[in-house]
């Protein structure tokens, strides 16, 4: 074996991702297109909660008492905050993000100046963890509007929806990296997406699943992590334990950056 | 002189297949360079070596002196690169795709914006600024592309097939660009599957083939080289083939097309003359050779001697 591809082999196997604050350039072009589209971004997320609040706080919550010593309204409001951080950050990093790689070759564009792919990658996933404190805003302040929380909180809920925007944005970038074809987000979206909205103690406690479904939810979901806190918070009942969630979000939203940066960089760097 | 690009046993494997098969090449300052071969012969792999994108399964290469794994982002502020596919920025307008990839090299924003405006000027495109990059022509789009690639003032320029699927006119657009560049005296390597680009704007030519440089030179030496002087292209009547390859079997290099003989010669008139005596033809001409006789020569598709 020559100098030249033992080298070459060496920096294969010592993956080492090389990052600089280049990466808000990416973040930068992301944003410019949503300010050019600002009125699609900003009124469709506005809508989705109102409705949410009607069908669900509203309507089925004639039927519910209380939970939590809440209505049931005040209960499903941090859920819907954290959907909106959920669904935010995911959709951007998957769809958006492949289209981006994959039709637009945009990656490939920016690639060829100074910036390299792990910036490009950054880049996307910042932007993501801003779309999710974007529309967590937006649906935190309609849910204030109905009374459901005080505005005073919002100091609160936007570290939160960045932390949980950050996680979310590097799990869709992980799958874009891993999807042979668009079409095939339907394993992610449908396969974890889909069971984590619904059993993440969104619509109803978590404490009425049997023990063992609640163990998987809490290991499986980050979204289970996320509204539990949010919840905490909008319901003023903060204590010590919700460090161990907070924590649990942060390493996974480590883990899960570091590993989607090397799996976007095994997918485009031939 | 110090070449801009130097390339040292350079290789590119994919698993089992061989792209790069281990070449060596200089590109020196002031010059514009072609890599000439078929679709398959290694031409964008080693742009993407060269640009930085794509890392070396063997050898060396220097772009600036500097080794492109280690120093890619010195590389790659000094490099203009005009990729293959159009990967113009849908979600903008012909302006903004300068000005936000004029921000990816940390440039001023009022720099960017008066670079912006003269290369539009440039590349003819200034009353298309505001227009979203979906409505312009191919052509259009390929002169954005070579805008863009020159944003950063680069020192070496790289076109990956700067004129594939354009129509004559807006090819002749491109080409009159390019030499216009060359003038200001940046130095340009191009990729090409066109034998007529090539000579229209290179000053040296490396056909590649199969992963290997099979040749290089300026498109005159090669032809010189290769094909010599003239090309006499005759056709036989009916039954008069045997009697024409009688006369050139074992003398001349010649290939057939269909009816047509195409016969390389030093003298083609010469060559017309003896064979007027023994063969009876439809029609008969003499033209220069170009380096697609070169070409299909060294490829050897269909050339007998």
């Amino acid at each position: 074996m020559n100098r030249g591809s033992f080298a070459a082999s060496a920096a294969r196997r010592l993956w080492v991702p090389h990052l600089s604050s280049r990466a808000w350039l990416v973040w930068r072009r992301d944003f410019d297109v949503f300010r050019r589209l600002f009125w699609v971004n900003f009124a469709v997320p506005m809508l989705e909660p109102i409705l949410y609040l009607l069908a669900l706080g509203f309507g089925l919550g004639i039927f519910v008492k209380e939970i939590y010593g809440v209505p049931y309204s005040r209960f499903i409001a941090p859920a819907l905050v954290s959907v909106a951080i959920m669904y935010g950050a995911f959709f951007e990093c998957s769809y958006a993000s492949f289209v981006r790689m994959y039709y637009q070759k945009t990656f490939d564009a920016i690639i060829a100046t100074p910036i390299n792919l792990e910036e490009v990658v950054a880049g996307e996933i910042l932007w993501g963890a801003t779309r999710s404190t974007i529309n967590a805003t937006v649906v935190f302040f309609v849910v204030s509007l109905f009374g459901l929380t005080s505005p005073f909180l919002l100091a609160g809920i936007l570290p939160l929806a960045f932390l949980g925007g950050f996680l979310f944005a590097s799990l869709g970038m992980i799958s874009t990296a891993l999807v042979p074809a668009i079409e095939h987000f339907n394993y992610p979206f449908f396969l974890f997406v889909t069971p984590m909205f619904l059993f993440s103690g969104t619509f109803f406690p978590i404490e009425i699943l049997p023990r063992a479904l609640q163990t998987v939810s809490f290991a499986l979901f980050p979204l289970a992590h996320l509204v539990r806190v949010t919840r905490a918070l909008m319901l003023y009942r903060l204590d010590l334990d919700l460090l161990w969630s907070l924590l649990w979000m942060a390493g996974v939203a480590l883990m899960a950056f570091l590993l989607s940066l090397y799996l976007m960089q095994r997918r485009l760097i031939k | 002189m110090e070449p801009l690009i130097l390339a040292q046993g350079l290789t590119k494997r994919f698993d089992s297949f061989t792209a790069v098969d281990g070449v060596d090449f200089a590109v020196y300052p002031g010059e514009v360079l072609g890599f000439l071969g078929p679709n398959g012969a290694g031409k964008t792999t080693t742009i993407r070596m060269i640009t930085c994108t794509s890392p070396l399964t063997a050898g060396t290469l220097q772009v600036f002196g500097l080794e492109v794994s280690r120093h890619p982002r010195q590389i790659k502020a000094q490099l203009g690169v005009a990729p293959q596919e159009n990967n113009l920025d849908p979600d903008f307008t012909v302006l903004q795709n300068l000005t936000i990839y004029g921000r990816y090299f940390r440039l001023p924003r009022r720099e960017i914006q008066r670079r912006a405006a003269d290369l539009l000027d440039f590349v003819q495109l200034t009353e298309k600024a505001h227009e979203s990059v979906g409505k312009l022509s191919g052509g259009m789009k390929r002169r954005l592309i070579l805008a863009r690639s020159l944003l950063n003032h680069p020192r070496l320029l790289i076109l990956d097939e700067p004129t594939t699927g354009l129509d004559p006119q807006a090819r002749r657009l491109i080409w009159e660009r390019i030499r216009a560049l060359r003038q200001s005296g940046i130095t340009v390597v191009i990729t090409t599957h066109y034998m007529e680009e090539a000579e229209q704007i290179c000053d040296r030519v490396l056909i590649m083939n199969q992963g290997q440089i099979i040749a290089q030179g300026s498109p005159a030496e090669l032809i010189r080289q290769h094909v010599g002087g003239e090309v006499l292209e005759v056709i036989p009547e009916d039954g008069d083939e045997p009697a024409i390859l009688k006369e050139i079997q074992g003398r001349c290099l010649y290939q057939r097309l269909g009816e047509k003989f195409e016969i390389f010669a030093s003298d083609g008139t010469a060559v017309l003359e003896r064979l007027k005596s023994q063969v009876r033809f439809v029609s008969y001409s003499i033209r220069r050779p170009n380096l697609e006789d070169v070409f299909l020569r060294l490829t050897g598709r269909d050339l007998h001697e």
